[in-house]
């Protein structure tokens, strides 16, 4: 069973996000980058799985220099291999991304594909159907539990307050959703461990794309804004708790109307 | 005439809510483009209701149960015989399942989650939330057709009163390898937070997991879900399907109560776009009050109870 786990590197969920001159990205200044939060879900599932039946799990991300300190930290909670595919990320709409990942997927043996179901702070979740399109594969998307045997996998979808369970043959795509497993942090010996492992180190042109396959963008950033400083509203002190539900009450059928 | 074509789907007869607000959001934009609104569904029942929200035409696929690789291929079928400009897809699990699949498959770009779009230029251009509400992104969607999902409760669903949508049938044979085995409802009858217009959403100041039963209590009388925060997921309290923020869901319902939420910046950004927020917190430099439209400074033990009763008392009147 080898498994390969894309992974996106975004900004720690505490940063205050700023704007950066050209009104189009973010500033990075300062920002602390971290594996995203449903990525490492993916990566947990997949040493899971790697410990049952062996095999490798191979961590993909493609981005500037700085994704490999993510790799680094996936390679130290237990991935086997990496490749960090060089290249502005940020400069690709989701289907770039994709098909820069689907090409890099292709040159390593996989039974299993695991993305997060979102990338936290693009919040676009799109980049895992995109590549299970792309490879021609099944996907099940946003899995809360998964069992693998026997060339087929077993997954539970989250959908609205419902469960479904779905069933495909391998190889698959998989999106990761919290819930799936608790993640484990790296260990001493793993930290050791990964210093020795080499990131692969490829270029997009080196996976037989071009740079119009990838930054030809069919979504384009025209602006980016932060939302209208909210100052808080009125305060009311609650200390008779009648008094609080009338003035809750008139809120609710005067202003929000939901009553 | 090349026009929008939105994905709908059908629950108990009728279309999704999500469905409907993608259907008036899509017929605005089939009016400036200056084509034809029509839309896609698996049940042809729905024809009269999809024509109140303008669309002229209903491509019915007999479908059972939701399946990406089937959805995928009769929306691509459609799409081709359609020509459309823009198609929509409420966004929902499914919506948002199917979305970037059938970008993928046409070769065009998608935006996911908007809450604005409009057509200008001859191109669509949409808003959409990043970092979880922390700042908004303006994106042009060239290409054609252009995708994208609609974020649920950021557009009004209105009926425009037009005639039942004209069904065509769409026979699709694409097969699946992804097999559906079985759907479970774990907790019966409790409304999903995605979709919801009120939600009453629980911290840590309930103290212990069986007071959830504060929140419930509220959320039923005045009918919304269940929200919580995600120390108290954490704690085991709760099941995550009920955790609203950067790592959980982010939500924008009409009406937002949260009691024992300290508003951490992970739970802001899942629900500071809601319309109006009401807090309740004895912590009066609590960070949630900076977002909230309301805020009582007072205990949740004693405010909650009183508070589910008024609502009671409203609502039999
Ligand atoms: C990567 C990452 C992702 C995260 N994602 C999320 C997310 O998606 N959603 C989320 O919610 N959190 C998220 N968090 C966690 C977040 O940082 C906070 O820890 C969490 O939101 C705190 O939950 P809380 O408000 O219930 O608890 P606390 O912060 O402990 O707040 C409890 C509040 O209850 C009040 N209180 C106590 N007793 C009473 C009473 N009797 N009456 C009234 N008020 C009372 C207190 O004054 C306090 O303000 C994330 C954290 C990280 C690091
Ligand atoms: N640049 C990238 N490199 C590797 N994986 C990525 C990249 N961008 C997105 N992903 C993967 O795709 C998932 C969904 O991202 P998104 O579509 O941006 O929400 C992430 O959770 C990652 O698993």
């Amino acid at each position: 069973m080898n498994s390969v786990v894309c992974i996106s590197q975004v900004p720690d969920t505490e940063s205050r996000i700023r704007i950066a001159a050209d009104g189009r990205r973010i500033d990075e200044a300062g920002l602390k980058f971290i594996v995203s939060p449903y990525d490492e879900v993916a990566l947990e599932e997949a040493i899971r799985q790697k410990e049952k039946s062996a095999g490798d799990v191979t961590v993909i991300s493609f981005g500037p220099e700085r994704v490999q300190q993510a790799l680094r930290e996936c390679l130290a909670r237990g991935a086997t291999k990496a490749i960090h595919v060089k290249g502005e990320s940020s400069d690709a709409d989701s289907l770039g991304i994709a098909k820069v990942l689907a090409a890099a997927i292709k040159t390593t043996p996989h039974d299993l594909v695991f993305f997060g179901k979102q990338g936290v702070g693009s919040d676009n979740s799109l980049v895992g159907p995109m590549v299970a399109e792309l490879l021609g594969y099944p996907q099940v998307n946003v899995v809360t539990h998964l069992e693998v045997g026997d060339g087929r996998l077993t997954a539970h979808r989250e959908i609205e307050a419902a469960e479904e369970t779905i069933e495909a043959p391998l190889p698959a795509v998989i999106t990761a959703q919290k819930g799936l497993n608790e993640p484990r942090y790296a260990s001493l010996k793993g930290i050791m461990a990964a210093k020795k492992i080499a990131i692969d180190t490829k270029s997009v042109t080196d996976l037989g794309l071009s740079d119009g396959d990838v930054f030809n963008q069919r979504v384009t950033i025209a602006s980016l804004e932060l939302p209208a400083e909210k100052t808080g509203g009125r305060k009311f002190d609650g200390a008779d708790p009648a008094a609080a539900a009338q003035e809750i009450i008139k809120y609710i059928r005067d202003e929000a109307k939901a009553l | 005439m090349p026009g929008v074509l939105v994905f709908c789907e059908v629950q108990d007869g009728k279309l999704k809510k999500t469905s409907r607000e993608a259907l008036t959001i899509g017929n605005k934009l089939a009016q400036a483009a200056g084509g034809d609104l029509v839309a896609f569904a698996t049940d042809s029942s729905v024809a009269a209701e999809a024509g109140r929200y303008g669309a002229k035409k209903l491509y019915v696929a007999k479908l059972d149960s939701y399946s990406t690789e089937i959805f995928t291929a009769a929306m691509q079928q459609v799409v081709n015989d359609v020509k459309p400009s823009v198609v929509l897809l409420g966004g929902t699990s499914n919506g948002r399942d199917l979305a970037p699949r059938l970008a993928a498959r046409l070769d065009v770009g998608v935006a996911s989650d908007v809450d604005r779009l409009e057509w200008t230029d001859g191109k669509v251009r949409a808003r959409r939330p990043v970092y979880s509400g922390k700042a908004f992104a303006t994106v042009d969607i060239v290409g054609t057709p252009a995708i994208a999902t609609t974020r649920p409760n950021a557009f009004p669903a209105v009926e425009v009163g037009g005639a039942a949508a004209e069904v065509v049938e769409v026979n699709v044979t694409a097969e699946s390898k992804a097999k559906l085995i079985d759907t479970k409802v774990p907790e019966a009858g409790e409304l999903s937070i995605a979709e919801a217009d009120i939600i009453v959403s629980g911290g840590r100041g309930l103290k212990e997991g069986q007071n959830f039963s504060y929140i419930r209590d509220l959320a039923h009388a005045i009918g919304g879900a269940v929200g919580a925060s995600r120390a108290t997921v954490d704690a085991g309290w709760i099941d995550h399907q009920h955790q609203v923020g950067q790592t959980g869901r982010v939500v924008s319902p009409n009406l937002y109560i949260a009691a024992g939420v300290s508003g951490a910046i992970q739970h802001l950004a899942g629900m500071s776009s809601s319309k109006h927020i009401i807090a309740i917190n004895k912590d009066p430099e609590a960070p949630i009050f900076r977002v909230a439209d309301l805020g009582i400074v007072g205990d949740l033990f004693t405010i909650l109870p009183a508070l589910t009763e008024e609502v009671k008392k409203a609502k039999a009147h």
